[in-house]
């Protein structure tokens, strides 16, 4: 834990009252908290001494990362983000190889019991080798720092649900956070990526109360997990309607309708893009023109083409479908052939 | 597995598979039995003039109105609205349109050009709830009538059960019923429909299947002897 508050370290930053008041307001309100709590929020956060977080990347794409860190430029968020005393993340840090190693070593060693676990990728349970980090296997590696955390948090689908190293056949058999650690509290923050103003929000509830926002029965935050995409889309109207798009180019993409014929996974995909959106507010994939894929669920790299309309399903194949004809076709004959017979038994009689 | 996963894929999957051997090994059950020989001189040997008898039984007759007028409305009005609601709302064409995909290449677009006409939601929501209302008015006819209630059985009422629920199911889904995820209306509903078609070759339902045959049947035979229709 650093002995710099988080408004000392916002404040060299050259971040104004103002601005940090804008970013209080906005968090307490994307958490769902009563707007009267803002200036509990801006006074606890201006006291808040930052905390110790250590950040493991497993088997990941570097994608969740990227998006915390560089989607919004620099926003108050990232500067949020920086004024944790994030102790070990091997794709920001300077430090590589042993010397990292040693850091979050004594991070770990002075903040036991209290630092902040945030943990992408997913875990290789298979061969130790298939992902290691300075010859440490990702699973021991998680063990050992799960077993100091106060919390962690999964980061991206793949942390949170195994994401697409878990997709099948799964040659890792890779899995989720919650899958290894069993005993301190996991705060799922699914997407692929995830977006970034819910990792700031999660983690200014942790600096300004030190508690954990409630979570959905998946461990996600119900604050932006709550309700679908489809119930907030603005598309939404359409598909009551009855108007959909047929094709990425026709009259109906062109007016906007809804686009639950490309295959848009809306209806059963809880996150906040159509609330919060993405490159600083400007739009989400939908507003963008494309169905929602569906990322912020487990397992949606299996759930059929996302091209496929939801109401598709997987039926079968034209093989298993003729295999019915053929049994089915065998059975009525072998039962006329029977019923044929006891007919003539009978007359026979 | 989720329930949705479930209800999309391997549950669907075998309740199609059940619902095409049920009614095959029914219907060439029932269609490849032999007939008995009718030695009798016919009284009409233009006995094919009976196949009128498939339409005649589709419209009540006049002298038997006032007692078959409250099933014979009801019965149309949940038929009609049942298969609209089947065939023309646009999720089930989507459907539809994947199966012939799966099945033959393409869909009946792209082979006919002609496109598979779908109906407002508005106007299936309609259609369904009409389909819903006229099940639970014969269903309190069966039960408060006592010859009716006298000759139902198990099929009578489990039949109606697995006909009226996933238009229930559907109609929550779409209407997103408060309070429950859509992903679960959606599960419930899939699994509404493949306990429909799992029920559907070994109940009363089959009749969807037999109905005009039997009537067919039951022309010829009544033509060849006279019978009036």
């Amino acid at each position: 834990m650093s002995s710099i508050t988080v408004g000392e370290f916002l404040r060299s930053r050259g971040v104004t009252r103002r601005d940090f008041l804008r970013f209080c307001t906005a968090t307490t309100v994307a958490l769902g908290l009563p707007a009267t709590l803002v200036p509990r929020v801006a006074a606890a956060l201006e006291q808040a001494r930052r905390p110790s977080v250590i950040w493991l990347p497993f088997q990941e794409c570097t994608g969740c990362t990227e998006s915390i860190t560089r989607a919004h430029g620099a926003t108050l968020e990232s500067l949020l983000f920086e004024a944790i005393s994030l102790d070990y993340q091997h794709t920001l840090q300077a430090a590589a190889g042993e010397a990292a190693e040693r850091a979050r070593e004594q991070a770990m060693k002075d903040n036991w019991g209290r630092y902040l676990l945030i943990v992408d990728g997913s875990i290789p349970t298979g061969n130790p080798g298939y992902s290691t980090i300075a010859g440490h296997d990702n699973l021991s590696m998680l063990k050992e720092a799960a077993e100091g955390a106060a919390a962690i948090i999964a980061l991206g689908s793949c942390a949170a649900f195994g994401g697409i190293p878990g997709a099948q056949p799964n040659p890792t058999g890779a899995v989720a956070v919650a899958d290894v650690v069993k005993d301190k509290p996991i705060v799922n923050v699914s997407g692929c990526p995830p977006i970034p103003v819910v990792i700031t929000a999660v983690l200014t509830q942790y600096v300004t109360f030190g508690t954990l926002p409630e979570l959905d029965a998946l461990g996600r935050p119900k604050a932006f997990y709550g309700q679908t995409i489809h119930d907030r889309c603005y598309r939404r109207p359409f598909y009551e309607r009855g108007q959909f798009a047929d094709s990425f180019d026709d009259e109906g993409a062109r007016l906007g309708w809804c686009l639950y014929k490309l295959g848009c996974r809306g209806p059963t995909t809880y996150n906040a893009c159509a609330t919060v959106k993405w490159n600083n507010g400007t739009s989400f994939p939908i507003e963008a023109g494309h169905g929602c894929i569906g990322c912020a669920e487990p397992g949606f790299w299996d759930n059929g083409g996302f091209y496929r309309p939801l109401s598709t399903g997987n039926w079968g194949s034209a093989r298993t479908i003729g295999t019915a004809i053929g049994v089915g076709a065998a059975l009525g004959v072998a039962a006329a052939a029977l019923a044929r017979k006891r007919q003539r038994d009978a007359e026979g009689a | 597995m989720t329930l949705l996963e479930f209800a999309r894929g391997p549950g669907l999957q075998w309740a199609i598979t059940i619902f095409i051997v049920g009614v095959l090994w029914r219907l060439l059950g029932i269609l490849l039995l032999r007939t008995k020989k009718d030695l009798s001189e016919p009284r009409n040997p233009a006995a094919w003039k009976g196949l009128r008898l498939i339409a005649l039984r589709s419209w009540p007759r006049r002298e038997f109105l006032g007692g078959t007028a409250f099933g014979e409305v009801m019965g149309y009005a949940f038929h009609i609205g049942f298969l609209l609601t089947l065939f023309f709302y646009v999720p089930h064409v989507l459907f539809f349109a994947d199966v012939s995909r799966g099945l033959i290449g393409t869909d009946l677009q792209t082979l006919t050009g002609f496109a598979w006409p779908t109906l407002p939601n508005g106007i299936v929501t309609l259609l369904a709830a009409i389909s819903v209302a006229a099940l639970v008015a014969v269903l309190i006819h069966r039960i408060v009538n006592p010859v009716k209630r006298l000759i139902s059985n198990f099929d009578d009422y489990f039949s109606w059960f697995v006909t009226v629920m996933p238009l229930v199911t559907g109609l929550a889904a779409f209407a997103h019923f408060v309070g429950w995820p859509y992903e679960r209306l959606l599960a419930f509903h899939l699994l509404s429909v493949e306990l429909l078609l799992v029920w559907f070759p070994f109940g009363k339902l089959m009749h969807a299947f037999t109905i005009f045959a039997a009537r067919g049947a039951t022309g010829l035979i009544f033509e060849r002897r006279g019978a009036s229709l």
